[in-house]
Protein backbone atom coordinates (compact mmCIF):
# COMPACT_ATOMS: atom_id res chain seq x y z
CA UNK A 1 0.00 0.00 0.00
CA UNK A 2 2.97 2.69 1.01
CA UNK A 3 4.40 1.69 -2.34
CA UNK A 4 1.19 2.54 -4.04
CA UNK A 5 1.43 5.91 -2.22
CA UNK A 6 4.80 6.60 -3.09
CA UNK A 7 4.10 5.96 -6.84
CA UNK A 8 1.03 8.37 -6.64
CA UNK A 9 2.96 10.69 -4.86
CA UNK A 10 6.00 10.61 -7.38
CA UNK A 11 3.40 11.13 -10.29
CA UNK A 12 2.16 14.01 -8.62
CA UNK A 13 5.54 15.89 -8.15
CA UNK A 14 6.19 15.23 -11.79
CA UNK A 15 2.91 16.33 -13.27
CA UNK A 16 3.06 19.46 -11.12
CA UNK A 17 6.94 19.93 -12.71
CA UNK A 18 5.88 19.13 -15.67
CA UNK A 19 2.40 21.63 -16.07
CA UNK A 20 4.47 24.81 -14.12
CA UNK A 21 7.08 24.08 -16.33
CA UNK A 22 4.82 23.90 -19.65
CA UNK A 23 3.05 27.38 -18.26
CA UNK A 24 6.38 29.48 -17.59
CA UNK A 25 7.35 28.33 -21.28
CA UNK A 26 4.59 29.96 -22.45
CA UNK A 27 5.61 33.33 -20.52
CA UNK A 28 9.26 32.69 -21.18
CA UNK A 29 8.65 32.48 -25.12
CA UNK A 30 6.65 35.49 -24.97
CA UNK A 31 8.92 37.44 -22.86
CA UNK A 32 12.38 36.23 -24.71
CA UNK A 33 10.55 36.69 -28.11
CA UNK A 34 9.85 40.63 -26.67
CA UNK A 35 13.23 41.07 -25.70
CA UNK A 36 14.76 39.76 -29.45
CA UNK A 37 12.55 42.65 -30.95
CA UNK A 38 12.98 45.23 -28.67
CA UNK A 39 9.58 45.22 -27.27
CA UNK A 40 8.55 45.08 -22.98
CA UNK A 41 6.31 41.84 -23.57
CA UNK A 42 3.08 40.47 -21.29
CA UNK A 43 3.25 42.66 -18.41
CA UNK A 44 0.16 43.17 -17.24
CA UNK A 45 -1.56 40.25 -15.55
CA UNK A 46 -1.67 41.32 -11.75
CA UNK A 47 -3.13 40.23 -8.68
CA UNK A 48 -3.89 43.47 -6.41
CA UNK A 49 -1.41 45.62 -8.35
CA UNK A 50 1.41 42.60 -8.07
CA UNK A 51 2.49 42.52 -11.12
CA UNK A 52 6.42 40.69 -11.10
CA UNK A 53 7.26 41.37 -15.06
CA UNK A 54 4.18 39.37 -15.73
CA UNK A 55 4.76 36.02 -13.91
CA UNK A 56 1.45 36.01 -13.72
CA UNK A 57 0.00 35.88 -17.09
CA UNK A 58 0.43 31.88 -17.94
CA UNK A 59 -2.33 31.93 -15.18
CA UNK A 60 -5.00 34.11 -16.49
CA UNK A 61 -4.23 32.81 -19.96
CA UNK A 62 -5.29 29.18 -18.27
CA UNK A 63 -7.97 30.63 -16.43
CA UNK A 64 -9.84 32.15 -19.60
CA UNK A 65 -9.26 29.26 -21.97
CA UNK A 66 -11.29 27.46 -19.52
CA UNK A 67 -14.34 29.54 -19.38
CA UNK A 68 -14.11 29.52 -23.35
CA UNK A 69 -17.20 28.03 -25.32
CA UNK A 70 -16.54 24.55 -27.35
CA UNK A 71 -17.89 24.37 -30.32
CA UNK A 72 -17.22 21.50 -33.36
CA UNK A 73 -17.66 22.12 -37.20
CA UNK A 74 -21.12 20.87 -38.23
CA UNK A 75 -19.07 18.64 -41.01
CA UNK A 76 -16.66 17.75 -38.55
CA UNK A 77 -16.47 13.95 -37.14
CA UNK A 78 -17.48 14.57 -33.85
CA UNK A 79 -15.59 11.44 -32.37
CA UNK A 80 -11.75 11.94 -33.98
CA UNK A 81 -12.12 15.82 -33.19
CA UNK A 82 -12.71 15.00 -29.74
CA UNK A 83 -9.98 12.47 -29.24
CA UNK A 84 -7.20 13.86 -31.00
CA UNK A 85 -6.57 16.48 -28.25
CA UNK A 86 -6.76 14.04 -25.54
CA UNK A 87 -4.20 11.85 -27.99
CA UNK A 88 -2.15 14.55 -28.59
CA UNK A 89 -1.58 15.25 -25.16
CA UNK A 90 -1.40 11.66 -23.34
CA UNK A 91 1.53 10.30 -25.54
CA UNK A 92 3.64 13.19 -25.15
CA UNK A 93 2.89 13.81 -21.40
CA UNK A 94 2.92 10.35 -20.56
CA UNK A 95 6.91 10.06 -22.00
CA UNK A 96 7.74 12.33 -18.93
CA UNK A 97 7.28 9.58 -16.75
CA UNK A 98 10.41 7.32 -17.66
CA UNK A 99 12.87 10.34 -17.11
CA UNK A 100 15.27 10.04 -14.17
CA UNK A 101 14.58 13.58 -12.40
CA UNK A 102 18.08 12.21 -9.77
CA UNK A 103 19.27 9.45 -8.46
CA UNK A 104 17.63 8.11 -5.12
CA UNK A 105 16.62 9.26 -1.66
CA UNK A 106 16.26 7.75 1.31
CA UNK A 107 13.65 8.69 3.54
CA UNK A 108 12.99 7.08 6.73
CA UNK A 109 15.08 4.15 6.27
CA UNK A 110 13.08 3.84 2.79
CA UNK A 111 15.50 4.38 -1.21
CA UNK A 112 12.96 5.77 -3.22
CA UNK A 113 14.13 6.36 -6.62
CA UNK A 114 13.64 9.77 -8.35
CA UNK A 115 12.13 8.17 -11.75
CA UNK A 116 8.81 6.59 -11.81
CA UNK A 117 8.78 4.15 -14.70
CA UNK A 118 12.40 2.40 -14.82
CA UNK A 119 12.21 0.42 -17.41
CA UNK A 120 14.69 -1.93 -19.02
CA UNK A 121 13.50 -0.50 -22.30
CA UNK A 122 12.76 2.82 -21.03
CA UNK A 123 14.78 4.77 -24.05
CA UNK A 124 12.45 2.72 -26.55
CA UNK A 125 9.33 3.46 -24.34
CA UNK A 126 10.27 7.12 -24.93
CA UNK A 127 10.73 6.84 -28.54
CA UNK A 128 7.65 4.57 -28.95
CA UNK A 129 5.70 7.03 -26.89
CA UNK A 130 6.56 10.47 -29.07
CA UNK A 131 5.61 8.72 -31.79
CA UNK A 132 2.52 7.66 -31.03
CA UNK A 133 1.64 11.32 -30.98
CA UNK A 134 1.63 12.23 -34.50
CA UNK A 135 -1.71 10.08 -34.47
CA UNK A 136 -2.79 13.22 -32.66
CA UNK A 137 -1.61 15.49 -35.45
CA UNK A 138 -3.20 13.82 -38.00
CA UNK A 139 -6.81 12.41 -36.59
CA UNK A 140 -6.99 16.36 -35.83
CA UNK A 141 -6.23 17.18 -39.38
CA UNK A 142 -8.90 14.55 -40.54
CA UNK A 143 -11.32 14.84 -37.82
CA UNK A 144 -12.15 18.83 -38.61
CA UNK A 145 -13.25 18.01 -41.92
CA UNK A 146 -11.50 21.20 -43.26
CA UNK A 147 -9.03 21.46 -46.01
CA UNK A 148 -6.24 23.19 -44.28
CA UNK A 149 -6.69 21.52 -40.98
CA UNK A 150 -6.15 17.83 -43.90
CA UNK A 151 -3.05 20.08 -45.44
CA UNK A 152 -1.53 20.68 -42.14
CA UNK A 153 -2.04 17.09 -40.53
CA UNK A 154 -0.49 15.47 -43.45
CA UNK A 155 2.69 17.54 -43.57
CA UNK A 156 2.84 17.08 -39.97
CA UNK A 157 2.62 13.03 -40.44
CA UNK A 158 5.12 13.92 -43.30
CA UNK A 159 7.33 15.27 -41.50
CA UNK A 160 7.45 13.22 -38.11
CA UNK A 161 7.84 10.21 -40.17
CA UNK A 162 10.88 11.18 -42.33
CA UNK A 163 12.80 12.53 -39.24
CA UNK A 164 12.13 9.88 -36.90
CA UNK A 165 14.71 7.51 -39.08
CA UNK A 166 17.11 9.83 -38.56
CA UNK A 167 16.23 10.18 -35.10
CA UNK A 168 16.57 6.29 -34.20
CA UNK A 169 19.82 6.38 -35.97
CA UNK A 170 21.69 8.96 -34.16
CA UNK A 171 20.95 6.57 -30.74
CA UNK A 172 22.27 3.52 -32.16
CA UNK A 173 25.96 5.31 -31.27
CA UNK A 174 25.58 5.84 -28.39
CA UNK A 175 23.93 2.87 -27.28
CA UNK A 176 26.97 1.36 -28.91
CA UNK A 177 28.82 3.27 -26.04
CA UNK A 178 26.69 2.19 -23.45
CA UNK A 179 25.19 -0.82 -23.48
CA UNK A 180 21.84 -0.65 -22.45
CA UNK A 181 18.14 1.31 -23.02
CA UNK A 182 17.76 1.77 -19.20
CA UNK A 183 18.12 5.40 -18.84
CA UNK A 184 18.94 5.44 -15.07
CA UNK A 185 22.00 3.36 -15.98
CA UNK A 186 23.07 5.20 -18.80
CA UNK A 187 22.84 8.12 -16.49
CA UNK A 188 25.49 5.94 -14.40
CA UNK A 189 27.50 5.34 -17.05
CA UNK A 190 27.82 8.97 -17.33
CA UNK A 191 29.41 9.11 -14.19
CA UNK A 192 32.32 7.77 -15.08
CA UNK A 193 35.86 9.51 -16.23
CA UNK A 194 37.61 10.22 -19.30
CA UNK A 195 41.51 10.44 -18.73
CA UNK A 196 40.67 10.71 -15.28
CA UNK A 197 38.98 14.71 -14.96
CA UNK A 198 36.79 14.83 -18.23
CA UNK A 199 33.14 13.38 -17.08
CA UNK A 200 31.97 10.94 -19.80
CA UNK A 201 29.23 12.44 -21.06
CA UNK A 202 27.35 11.61 -24.58
CA UNK A 203 28.36 14.84 -26.00
CA UNK A 204 32.12 14.12 -25.60
CA UNK A 205 31.88 10.54 -27.06
CA UNK A 206 29.16 11.05 -29.64
CA UNK A 207 29.33 14.62 -30.76
CA UNK A 208 27.73 14.27 -34.32
CA UNK A 209 24.94 11.61 -32.74
CA UNK A 210 24.32 14.58 -31.05
CA UNK A 211 24.13 17.18 -33.39
CA UNK A 212 22.16 14.60 -35.58
CA UNK A 213 19.87 13.89 -32.83
CA UNK A 214 19.41 17.85 -31.77
CA UNK A 215 18.09 18.76 -35.32
CA UNK A 216 15.69 15.40 -35.76
CA UNK A 217 14.46 16.44 -32.26
CA UNK A 218 13.67 19.74 -33.23
CA UNK A 219 11.65 18.66 -36.46
CA UNK A 220 9.72 16.63 -34.31
CA UNK A 221 8.53 19.54 -32.09
CA UNK A 222 7.03 21.10 -34.76
CA UNK A 223 8.05 24.74 -34.56
CA UNK A 224 10.30 27.24 -36.45
CA UNK A 225 12.17 26.71 -38.37
CA UNK A 226 10.52 23.55 -38.76
CA UNK A 227 7.13 24.52 -38.50
CA UNK A 228 5.41 23.75 -41.65
CA UNK A 229 2.74 21.69 -40.28
CA UNK A 230 1.84 25.00 -38.17
CA UNK A 231 2.92 27.76 -41.00
CA UNK A 232 1.10 30.22 -38.83
CA UNK A 233 1.17 32.83 -41.87
CA UNK A 234 -0.25 30.58 -44.67
CA UNK A 235 -2.50 27.51 -43.42
CA UNK A 236 -2.70 28.23 -39.70
CA UNK A 237 -1.99 24.23 -39.35
CA UNK A 238 -3.98 21.23 -37.69
CA UNK A 239 -5.84 22.64 -35.03
CA UNK A 240 -7.29 25.53 -37.17
CA UNK A 241 -11.03 24.34 -36.44
CA UNK A 242 -10.40 24.02 -32.65
CA UNK A 243 -11.61 26.38 -29.50
CA UNK A 244 -11.11 26.72 -25.93
CA UNK A 245 -8.75 24.21 -23.86
CA UNK A 246 -8.81 21.54 -26.91
CA UNK A 247 -7.01 24.06 -28.78
CA UNK A 248 -4.94 24.59 -25.55
CA UNK A 249 -4.50 21.12 -25.40
CA UNK A 250 -2.53 21.30 -28.53
CA UNK A 251 -0.40 24.23 -27.39
CA UNK A 252 0.48 22.59 -24.31
CA UNK A 253 1.90 19.72 -26.51
CA UNK A 254 3.69 21.76 -28.25
CA UNK A 255 5.30 23.18 -25.18
CA UNK A 256 5.67 20.09 -23.75
CA UNK A 257 7.39 18.44 -26.40
CA UNK A 258 10.09 21.05 -25.98
CA UNK A 259 10.63 19.90 -22.56
CA UNK A 260 10.20 16.31 -23.43
CA UNK A 261 13.21 16.72 -25.83
CA UNK A 262 15.28 18.68 -23.33
CA UNK A 263 15.35 16.45 -21.24
CA UNK A 264 15.90 13.72 -23.69
CA UNK A 265 19.01 15.44 -24.67
CA UNK A 266 19.83 16.19 -20.98
CA UNK A 267 19.55 12.59 -19.72
CA UNK A 268 21.29 10.95 -23.32
CA UNK A 269 24.27 13.29 -24.13
CA UNK A 270 24.44 15.74 -20.97
CA UNK A 271 25.06 13.63 -17.99
CA UNK A 272 21.41 13.66 -16.46
CA UNK A 273 21.69 14.83 -12.94
CA UNK A 274 25.02 13.95 -12.64
CA UNK A 275 27.57 16.93 -11.57
CA UNK A 276 30.98 16.58 -12.48
CA UNK A 277 32.92 15.20 -10.13
CA UNK A 278 29.46 14.72 -7.68
CA UNK A 279 29.83 11.34 -6.19
CA UNK A 280 26.78 9.53 -4.04
CA UNK A 281 29.37 11.20 -0.71
CA UNK A 282 30.16 14.16 -2.02
CA UNK A 283 33.39 15.64 -4.62
CA UNK A 284 36.47 14.00 -5.56
CA UNK A 285 38.15 16.37 -7.68
CA UNK A 286 40.78 15.07 -9.73
CA UNK A 287 43.58 17.22 -8.50
CA UNK A 288 42.70 14.78 -5.24
CA UNK A 289 40.68 17.33 -3.06
CA UNK A 290 37.68 16.02 -1.06
CA UNK A 291 34.65 17.67 -0.23
CA UNK A 292 31.78 15.23 1.95
CA UNK A 293 28.13 16.03 1.74
CA UNK A 294 25.49 14.83 3.48
CA UNK A 295 22.88 13.04 1.45
CA UNK A 296 20.06 15.32 1.09
CA UNK A 297 22.92 18.22 -0.13
CA UNK A 298 23.95 15.82 -2.24
CA UNK A 299 20.62 15.08 -3.99
CA UNK A 300 19.85 18.65 -4.07
CA UNK A 301 22.90 19.08 -6.10
CA UNK A 302 21.65 16.63 -8.74
CA UNK A 303 17.92 17.66 -9.01
CA UNK A 304 19.56 20.99 -9.54
CA UNK A 305 21.60 19.98 -11.78
CA UNK A 306 19.39 18.08 -14.01
CA UNK A 307 17.07 21.62 -13.54
CA UNK A 308 19.75 24.05 -14.86
CA UNK A 309 20.53 21.69 -18.02
CA UNK A 310 16.69 21.07 -18.87
CA UNK A 311 16.15 24.61 -18.89
CA UNK A 312 18.76 25.71 -20.54
CA UNK A 313 17.97 23.54 -23.34
CA UNK A 314 14.33 25.09 -23.24
CA UNK A 315 15.80 28.53 -23.51
CA UNK A 316 17.99 27.58 -26.63
CA UNK A 317 15.33 26.10 -28.23
CA UNK A 318 12.85 29.21 -27.90
CA UNK A 319 15.93 31.65 -28.86
CA UNK A 320 16.00 29.26 -31.90
CA UNK A 321 12.38 29.43 -32.67
CA UNK A 322 13.05 33.23 -33.10
CA UNK A 323 15.87 33.78 -34.86
CA UNK A 324 15.72 31.50 -38.17
CA UNK A 325 12.99 31.54 -40.81
CA UNK A 326 10.72 28.63 -41.70
CA UNK A 327 11.92 26.20 -44.09
CA UNK A 328 10.43 25.04 -47.54
CA UNK A 329 9.08 21.47 -47.90
CA UNK A 330 11.87 19.96 -50.46
CA UNK A 331 14.50 21.83 -48.31
CA UNK A 332 13.08 20.12 -45.35
CA UNK A 333 12.51 16.40 -47.30
CA UNK A 334 16.25 17.25 -48.28
CA UNK A 335 17.88 17.88 -44.70
CA UNK A 336 15.96 14.87 -43.35
CA UNK A 337 16.57 11.70 -46.05
CA UNK A 338 19.76 13.02 -47.94
CA UNK A 339 21.91 14.52 -45.22
CA UNK A 340 20.63 13.33 -41.49
CA UNK A 341 20.24 9.51 -42.58
CA UNK A 342 23.48 9.68 -44.45
CA UNK A 343 25.06 10.81 -41.39
CA UNK A 344 23.99 8.88 -38.67
CA UNK A 345 25.05 5.94 -40.99
CA UNK A 346 28.22 6.88 -41.29
CA UNK A 347 28.45 8.03 -37.70
CA UNK A 348 27.44 4.26 -36.51
CA UNK A 349 30.12 3.18 -39.13
CA UNK A 350 32.69 5.49 -37.47
CA UNK A 351 32.14 4.41 -33.39
CA UNK A 352 32.24 0.91 -34.48
CA UNK A 353 35.42 1.28 -36.17
CA UNK A 354 37.00 3.56 -33.16
CA UNK A 355 35.81 1.34 -30.55
CA UNK A 356 36.98 -2.18 -32.13
CA UNK A 357 40.48 -0.08 -32.88
CA UNK B 1 3.87 -3.08 -14.17
CA UNK B 2 1.20 -1.45 -11.36
CA UNK B 3 3.50 2.11 -11.93
CA UNK B 4 2.74 1.85 -15.63
CA UNK B 5 -0.93 1.43 -14.87
CA UNK B 6 -0.80 4.07 -12.02
CA UNK B 7 0.66 6.68 -14.85
CA UNK B 8 -1.60 5.88 -17.21
CA UNK B 9 -4.41 6.05 -15.37
CA UNK B 10 -3.99 9.75 -13.69
CA UNK B 11 -2.48 10.98 -17.34
CA UNK B 12 -5.61 9.65 -18.55
CA UNK B 13 -8.05 11.00 -16.59
CA UNK B 14 -6.00 14.10 -16.47
CA UNK B 15 -6.62 14.43 -20.41
CA UNK B 16 -10.36 13.53 -20.06
CA UNK B 17 -10.83 16.26 -17.70
CA UNK B 18 -8.81 18.85 -19.46
CA UNK B 19 -11.20 18.13 -22.66
CA UNK B 20 -14.23 18.02 -21.19
CA UNK B 21 -13.72 21.09 -19.02
CA UNK B 22 -14.96 23.45 -21.76
CA UNK B 23 -18.58 21.75 -22.33
CA UNK B 24 -18.90 21.95 -18.77
CA UNK B 25 -17.57 25.50 -17.62
CA UNK B 26 -18.41 27.00 -21.11
CA UNK B 27 -20.95 29.00 -22.18
CA UNK B 28 -23.32 27.46 -25.21
CA UNK B 29 -24.61 29.52 -27.28
CA UNK B 30 -24.60 28.25 -30.56
CA UNK B 31 -25.19 29.29 -34.02
CA UNK B 32 -25.19 28.06 -37.51
CA UNK B 33 -22.61 30.40 -38.51
CA UNK B 34 -20.56 29.61 -35.36
CA UNK B 35 -20.45 26.06 -36.32
CA UNK B 36 -19.42 26.72 -39.87
CA UNK B 37 -16.01 25.04 -40.59
CA UNK B 38 -13.24 27.93 -39.74
CA UNK B 39 -11.42 27.46 -42.77
CA UNK B 40 -8.57 30.45 -41.96
CA UNK B 41 -11.39 32.98 -42.46
CA UNK B 42 -12.82 32.75 -45.70
CA UNK B 43 -16.06 30.98 -45.93
CA UNK B 44 -16.49 27.75 -47.16
CA UNK B 45 -17.41 26.35 -50.77
CA UNK B 46 -18.63 23.23 -50.15
CA UNK B 47 -19.12 19.80 -47.31
CA UNK B 48 -16.35 18.24 -46.22
CA UNK B 49 -12.93 17.96 -48.76
CA UNK B 50 -12.63 16.51 -52.03
CA UNK B 51 -9.77 14.03 -52.40
CA UNK B 52 -6.18 15.61 -52.36
CA UNK B 53 -3.29 14.63 -53.91
CA UNK B 54 -1.02 13.14 -50.95
CA UNK B 55 2.73 13.85 -52.17
CA UNK B 56 3.59 11.91 -48.86
CA UNK B 57 3.22 8.69 -49.96
CA UNK B 58 6.42 7.40 -50.92
CA UNK B 59 7.83 9.27 -48.00
CA UNK B 60 5.25 7.12 -46.05
CA UNK B 61 6.53 3.70 -47.78
CA UNK B 62 10.45 4.75 -46.75
CA UNK B 63 9.89 5.52 -43.61
CA UNK B 64 8.25 1.57 -42.74
CA UNK B 65 11.38 0.67 -44.94
CA UNK B 66 13.96 2.25 -42.95
CA UNK B 67 12.31 2.07 -39.56
CA UNK B 68 12.12 -1.25 -39.39
CA UNK B 69 15.74 -1.57 -40.37
CA UNK B 70 16.61 0.87 -37.37
CA UNK B 71 14.61 -1.61 -35.12
CA UNK B 72 17.44 -4.31 -36.31
CA UNK B 73 19.67 -2.04 -35.21
CA UNK B 74 19.14 -1.78 -31.37
CA UNK B 75 19.97 -5.71 -30.53
CA UNK B 76 23.45 -5.48 -32.34
CA UNK B 77 24.11 -1.91 -30.64
CA UNK B 78 23.42 -3.51 -27.40
CA UNK B 79 25.86 -6.53 -27.73
CA UNK B 80 28.30 -4.65 -29.71
CA UNK B 81 30.50 -5.03 -26.56
CA UNK B 82 30.53 -8.10 -25.93
CA UNK B 83 30.96 -9.18 -29.30
CA UNK B 84 33.87 -6.93 -30.27
CA UNK B 85 34.98 -7.07 -33.82
CA UNK B 86 32.68 -10.18 -35.13
CA UNK B 87 29.57 -7.49 -34.55
CA UNK B 88 31.53 -5.32 -37.03
CA UNK B 89 32.18 -7.42 -39.72
CA UNK B 90 27.99 -8.32 -39.84
CA UNK B 91 27.16 -4.96 -39.55
CA UNK B 92 29.01 -3.91 -42.26
CA UNK B 93 27.45 -6.45 -44.15
CA UNK B 94 24.00 -4.92 -43.01
CA UNK B 95 24.68 -1.77 -43.80
CA UNK B 96 26.15 -2.21 -47.14
CA UNK B 97 22.48 -3.61 -48.51
CA UNK B 98 20.68 -1.00 -46.66
CA UNK B 99 22.65 1.80 -48.22
CA UNK B 100 22.30 0.01 -51.79
CA UNK B 101 18.65 0.46 -50.80
CA UNK B 102 18.57 3.89 -49.93
CA UNK B 103 20.82 5.15 -52.92
CA UNK B 104 18.52 3.08 -55.60
CA UNK B 105 15.88 4.70 -53.57
CA UNK B 106 17.79 8.11 -53.88
CA UNK B 107 18.29 7.78 -57.62
CA UNK B 108 15.27 6.89 -58.47
CA UNK B 109 13.99 9.83 -57.16
CA UNK B 110 12.30 8.73 -54.32
CA UNK B 111 13.30 11.98 -52.27
CA UNK B 112 11.98 14.66 -54.88
CA UNK B 113 9.49 16.70 -54.25
CA UNK B 114 6.93 17.26 -57.42
CA UNK B 115 3.33 15.72 -58.39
Amino acid sequence: MSDILIVLFKIMGTLSWFLTLTLYLTWLERKESAVMQDRVGANRANILGLRIIGLFQPFADAIKMIFKEDFTPRFSKKFLHMMAPFVSFFFVAVTITAVPFGDYVKIAGKTVKLQILDFNVGLLFILAMLSLGIYGVILSGWGSRSRFSLIGGMRGAAQIISYEVALGLSLIGLIMVYPTLKLSSMVHFQGEMILGFIPQWGVFLQPLGFIIFFFAALAETKRVPFDLPEGESEIIGFFAEYSGLKWGLFMMTDFMEIIIISTLITTLFFGGWQVPWLAADGFHFPWGGEWLLPHWIVVLFQVGAFNIKVFFFCWLQVLIRWTYPRYRYDQLMDLGWKLLVPLSLINIVGTGIVMSL
Amino acid sequence: MIELFLVFLVFGLLGVVLVFMNKLLGPKKPNPIKESPFECGSPYLQEGINPVPIMYYMVAFLFLLFDIEVVFFFPWALVFKEMGSTALVIMFAYIFVLVVGFVYAWKKGAFKWEL
